[in-house]
């Protein structure tokens, strides 16, 4: 792994960052104390509201942790992995798990069709029409994933909203069936995310050189061709980091389902992980079963960093 | 060539408009009069508008404490992550040190931990830290400033860090054959040139604080003076009849904001992501 490599770097080596020289740099002993004082900070920050709540989240999941503990009526006990065989045993977790994976599956399939899609559109499309669309995803952007949710549950509402007005099906629910429910809230989440996807990819389709596009088209290349033989392998590194980033944002959806499913739907039924982490602990008061599927989660997300940072160093992208 | 130009056109029109039409719809139904909401006839624009909405959401509810809460936790976690992320960036790019990639690893996965996961430890850590420390306990807005300080963080450095790189340390050098000393360095020359990109860095740290609804939600329980703007907005639905005006007046209140700021910045935001992302 070429991060044991660079962790060895010694000062000096061509390339490598190095410390200025000059008058501040007396001591050896003092420029080598010197990153170190200024990551104190970030270290005083981290450690204490980072570090420490993880190893407490470990820590609560192999406990038996629930209302009457935490009031203090009975004593903290010891459960060993107690917590996480609940889980395995109970249907309702597998269940849980399964429509999160299948769920942000979906959500990444679809941002990433949608902003690639439209990367290639903005490369091809007119001055104002490429400046409108960019104005448009830029509002989606930014738009709080609170009040996107609001707006989409309005203009899906059974009898007030716009969509059933238009369609003519007054009164119809769309938070009634559960994989309705899951394609709304998926459409409110792609409307956020596909313009990271789309602005990132048409900076790295700007970034190929025009001569290279240029020779394929005049070698009889249709767009689609050149999409796929040209476009994509050359972004190749760029398409890696943009799905894994989107497989670990739309892995974590919290806002969206709990606002627009008022906190998991009927029955608890468009739960998705984070979701059902937090029921379990807040809403019924099992905060090392709750702790025990945040342990779950961070595993799960913690295997695709080790992905993201392995894509990194192949990219061989010096840290 | 022209027609797969008008194609274009047309998709990204077509998709623009779409893409925008759920924050026009916010704003129309915001000045839209009651019985136009109300209305089981739909009208994609408003003859009437009104600003009663706005004026039953700032002064009924409350609102407008909210928003000034919103602002106090988003502006201090800008300020103090801004900072801290600096110094914590030059460290990683000026500095050839052990452990240095072990550092920007733990950045790294730090920003892939989900934070909600965290309430729970952090729910607890908070209500013990305000018996021992008052200010930042259950109930305050120093405890949201705080968590957001700290998750805001790590992406922070991340980007920062490639600002500070795209700057040459020539500069810096001979600034300090003229004799200044470090402190002038970092805070006279290096903090000025990496401004924008602070800039640019700040915008993510904001909107993550501003936006915040699942932290706001578990730590401020009681004392409804120190709610803000996203659990605030939750207030507006009621089993069964949605006060949709007020709904829309306050999401317009909270996305106004960010949205100013978004597009304020957008060149560098998107300099800086390439930044953060290729490098």
């Amino acid at each position: 792994m070429t991060s044991v490599t660079t962790a060895t770097v010694v000062p000096g080596e061509p390339g490598a960052p190095k410390a200025p020289a000059g008058p501040g740099n007396r001591a050896r002993g003092g420029a080598r104390l010197r990153p170190w004082l200024y990551l104190l900070p970030s270290a005083a920050v981290l450690v204490p509201l980072f570090g420490y709540p993880i190893y407490m989240l470990g820590l609560l999941s192999v406990f038996d942790y629930r209302q009457a503990q935490v009031s203090g009526g009975q004593p903290t006990r010891f459960v060993g992995l107690e917590n996480y065989a609940t889980l395995v045993g109970d249907g309702r977790f597998w269940s849980v798990l399964g429509q999160t994976l299948v769920f942000a599956a979906a959500l990444v399939v679809a941002t990433l069709a949608v902003g690639a899609a439209l990367a290639v559109v903005l490369t091809r499309a007119g001055r104002v029409p490429r400046l409108l669309l960019s104005l448009a995803a830029m509002a989606a952007w930014a738009a709080p994933a609170m009040t996107g949710s609001t707006v989409w549950m309005f203009l899906f509402d059974a009898d007030l909203g716009l969509v059933n007005q238009v369609l003519g099906i007054e009164g119809f629910n769309w938070f009634y069936d559960r994989w309705v429910t899951f394609g709304v809230v998926g459409a409110t989440v792609v409307w956020h995310s596909f313009p990271f996807v789309m602005v990132t990819l048409y900076a790295g389709i700007q970034a190929i050189p025009g001569s290279v596009l240029e020779a394929a088209s005049l070698d009889g290349a249709s767009a689609w061709q050149s999409f796929w033989r040209i476009i994509v392998p050359m972004l190749r590194p760029l398409i890696t980091i943009v799905v894994i980033q989107s497989i670990i944002w739309d892995f974590k959806i919290f806002t969206q389902i709990y606002v627009m499913t008022n906190g998991g739907g009927i029955a608890g039924q468009n739960s998705v992980l984070n979701v059902y982490a937090y029921q379990t602990a807040f809403g019924s008061s099992e905060y090392g079963l709750g702790s025990a599927i945040g342990v779950v989660m961070t595993l799960i997300l913690l295997v695709v960093t080790l992905f993201y940072i392995r894509a990194i160093h192949r990219n061989g992208e010096r840290l | 060539m022209s027609r797969s130009r008008l194609v274009a056109n047309v998709v990204a029109v077509a998709t623009a408009f779409v893409t925008f039409f759920p924050i026009y719809w916010m704003v129309l139904s915001a000045v839209k009069p009651a019985g136009e909401i109300q209305s089981l006839q739909v009208r994609p624009w408003t003859l009437a508008p009104t600003l009663e909405n706005f004026q039953r959401v700032l002064g009924g509810e409350n609102f407008g404490r909210y928003f000034l809460n919103s602002v106090v936790v988003a502006l201090s976690v800008v300020v103090l992550s801004g900072i801290v992320a600096f110094l914590a960036a030059v460290a990683v790019t000026r500095f050839r040190f052990r452990f240095r990639t072990t550092v920007l690893i733990m950045f790294l996965i730090a920003q892939m931990v989900p934070v909600e996961a965290l309430t729970i430890p952090l729910f607890f850590l908070v209500r013990d830290l305000g018996t021992a420390v008052p200010g930042v306990g259950l109930n305050t807005l120093g405890s949201l400033v705080l968590v957001h300080l700290a998750f805001s963080l790590p992406f922070a450095v991340w980007m920062m860090r490639g600002f500070v790189a795209a700057v040459p340390e020539a500069l810096e050098e001979a600034a300090m054959i003229d004799g200044a000393s470090r402190s002038v360095v970092l805070w006279r020359i290096l903090f000025p040139l990496v401004a924008p990109g602070l800039v640019a860095t700040s915008v993510f740290s904001f909107i993550a604080a501003w936006n915040d609804f699942i932290f706001a939600r578990t730590f401020i329980i009681s004392a409804t003076g120190n709610q803000t703007l996203p659990a605030a907005l939750l207030v507006f639905f009621k089993p069964d009849e949605n006060d949709w005006g007020g709904i829309m007046a306050a999401s317009t209140l909270m996305t106004i904001p960010v949205l100013i700021f978004f597009v304020a910045v957008q060149r560098r935001l998107v300099a800086g992501l390439g930044g953060a992302v290729k490098d």
